[in-house]
């Protein structure tokens, strides 16, 4: 066994096992930090492939800024068994029906691939270089509409933000003073 | 077969002996950094500041880490016990963690063998960097939120919303630096710097735009609102004594320190030594100390810059901090890239 196959596996361990702490926490917030553990294992393996850009973006992306955020929500609303409203049975077991199809799925995608083996260390294609030509030369319409995609979202998430602005607290309080004084007959 | 794994063994032992060097190097500079802040803040204010402990106070850091090790270690009960400990440490890991592709100095022949002076020079270079600056907000995140305690919860929102806000510009003002290099390669940048002139001088709006970020990923005045002890009483540390206080305390320091090499290293030319031609003199040993004593100056230069501000400019507003973070700065950045591929661009077609 060399040294890759020995890191391989222990990197598909330990992604296996957080991934399933992610699921089995009880705190959220655990369940947040064993997710971002998931993210480095995952950057370890593109590491293995020689992918080194997808690595660290990985993390930058998801481990530094989705994750944050995640991390900021969760801590603010201070879930815990007593406030959460706990889901029934049937929903639970409808989840689990849904999650058992996508693997199925999964598998299903991946049985085909049995002749193409993963390039450990020599593959190119995870380079800034490469990939960024690829990205921009092969792929630039699809990546070009992708990003106006991605500046919808941005400003779709700004008017949602906007929009409660005005109904600020001032006006409601005089919204209630004017109730008062017509309710008192003034 | 045997050459083989004995040069593998000895590039291993010589990593570790440099990470060993430039970790011990990066605490003993931030512990000193704590002397120099009193010491700077005194000068400005017109006082002495610490002159008791030793000759013009210089044990003063060694008392002060002897007294943080010696108080009485409090956990809070309705803390979460193992993320209140997480907290600290992995301030401190992401703290020391840039330092492994920063090239401290250039190659140095050690009995025939060249050296390089950094630990790993990945083709990802800035973009590691980048990626251990995001994750140096869990540190304050975590420790606030395990706290159990308002205040720290606030704290550590506010810093977390403050890091990310002007992560966006640093790494606008980062592309810029690397349209002109056109690597991501820390050497590389550093190598293109002593060819071609130092960054700072294509990228002064550039540098302006990273120097204040960076005050704002370290928390410094005029940004450290996480630590405004009149609104929050002491910040996300809040419920932290004894070594613990002291990791959060000196991970600033470190913070600063790194920084600062960083923005040596990106701007300044790195371990490029001023109107010397290190070509002519390559390999030998002096150029390498030479060269990694003139990167500890400038960093040490952007340290005192860093305390000078501290000490002269007032906190900023929380709305203020986020209208400079993405009205002000975040399209100034823009425009730079912009501008600079534009440049860039005509340059390399004509």
């Amino acid at each position: 066994m060399g040294i890759t196959q020995l890191l391989f596996w222990i990197l598909a361990i330990a992604s296996l096992f957080s991934a399933l702490m992610v699921v089995t926490s009880k705190n959220p917030v655990y369940s947040v930090i064993w997710l971002i553990i998931t993210f480095f294992t995952i950057s370890g393996h593109y590491v293995l492939l020689n992918a080194q850009f997808l690595a660290i973006v990985n993390i930058i992306v998801y481990a530094g800024a989705i994750m944050v955020l995640f991390l900021f929500v969760i801590m603010l609303m201070n879930l815990s068994k007593e406030t959460e409203p706990q889901k029934n049975k049937w929903l639970r077991l409808i989840g689990a029906l849904a999650g058992g199809c996508l693997m199925l799925v999964l598998v299903a995608a991946l049985k085909d691939t049995a002749g193409k083996d993963a390039e450990l260390g020599t593959g190119s294609i995870g380079l800034i270089q490469n990939l960024g030509s690829v990205l921009f030369h092969d792929y630039v319409v699809p990546f070009e509409i992708s990003s106006i995609l991605f500046l919808s979202a941005m400003v779709g998430a700004v008017v949602i933000g906007k929009k409660e602005e005005r109904t600020g607290p001032r006006e409601g309080n005089r919204q209630l003073v004017e109730d008062a004084k017509e309710s008192m007959g003034v | 077969m045997y050459l083989l794994l004995a040069d593998w063994l000895l590039t291993l032992i010589e990593k570790f002996v440099l990470i060993a060097v430039i970790v011990t190097t990066a605490l003993i500079v931030a512990m000193y950094s704590t002397y120099a802040e009193r010491k700077i803040a005194a000068f400005l204010q017109d006082r002495v500041g610490p002159n008791r402990a030793g000759p013009f106070g210089l044990l003063q850091p060694l008392a002060d880490g002897v007294k943080l090790f010696m108080k009485e270690e409090i956990i809070p009960l309705t803390s979460s016990r193992f993320l209140f400990i997480l907290g600290p440490m992995l301030a401190m890991i992401t703290a020391t963690m840039t330092s492994a592709v920063i090239p401290w100095g250039s190659t140095i022949d050690i009995a025939g063998r060249v050296v390089p002076l950094q630990i790993a020079d990945i083709n990802i270079g800035v973009l590691y960097i980048f990626g251990v600056v995001s994750l140096g907000v869990y540190g304050i995140m975590i420790g606030g939120w395990a706290s159990n305690n308002k205040f720290s919860l606030l704290a550590a929102v506010r810093g977390a919303s403050q890091m990310i806000s002007y992560e966006l510009a640093m790494g606008l003002s980062l592309l810029a630096v690397l349209l002109i290099v056109g690597d991501l390669r820390m050497s590389v940048i550093v190598n293109h710097q002593m060819a071609h002139g130092w960054n700072v001088f294509y990228q002064p709006l550039g540098f302006l735009i990273f120097f204040v970020c960076a005050l704002a990923e370290c928390n410094r005045t005029p940004f450290d609102l996480p630590e405004a002890e009149n609104e929050l009483n002491f910040g996300y540390h809040q419920e932290y004594s004894s070594m613990k206080l002291g990791f959060y305390l000196f991970a600033e320091y470190i913070n600063m320190f790194i920084s600062g090499v960083v923005m040596a290293t990106l701007f300044f030319g790195g371990y490029d030594i001023p109107f010397f031609n290190e070509a002519a003199h390559a390999g030998t040993w002096w150029v390498g100390l030479l060269g990694f004593l003139c990167l500890m100056t400038k960093a040490a230069l952007s340290i005192f810059l860093f305390m000078w501000i501290r000490w002269t400019i007032p906190r900023f507003r929380f709305d203020q901090l986020m209208n400079l973070g993405w009205r002000g700065l975040l399209p100034l950045a823009l425009i730079n890239m912009l501008i600079t591929a534009a440049v860039v661009l005509w340059l390399n077609t004509k």
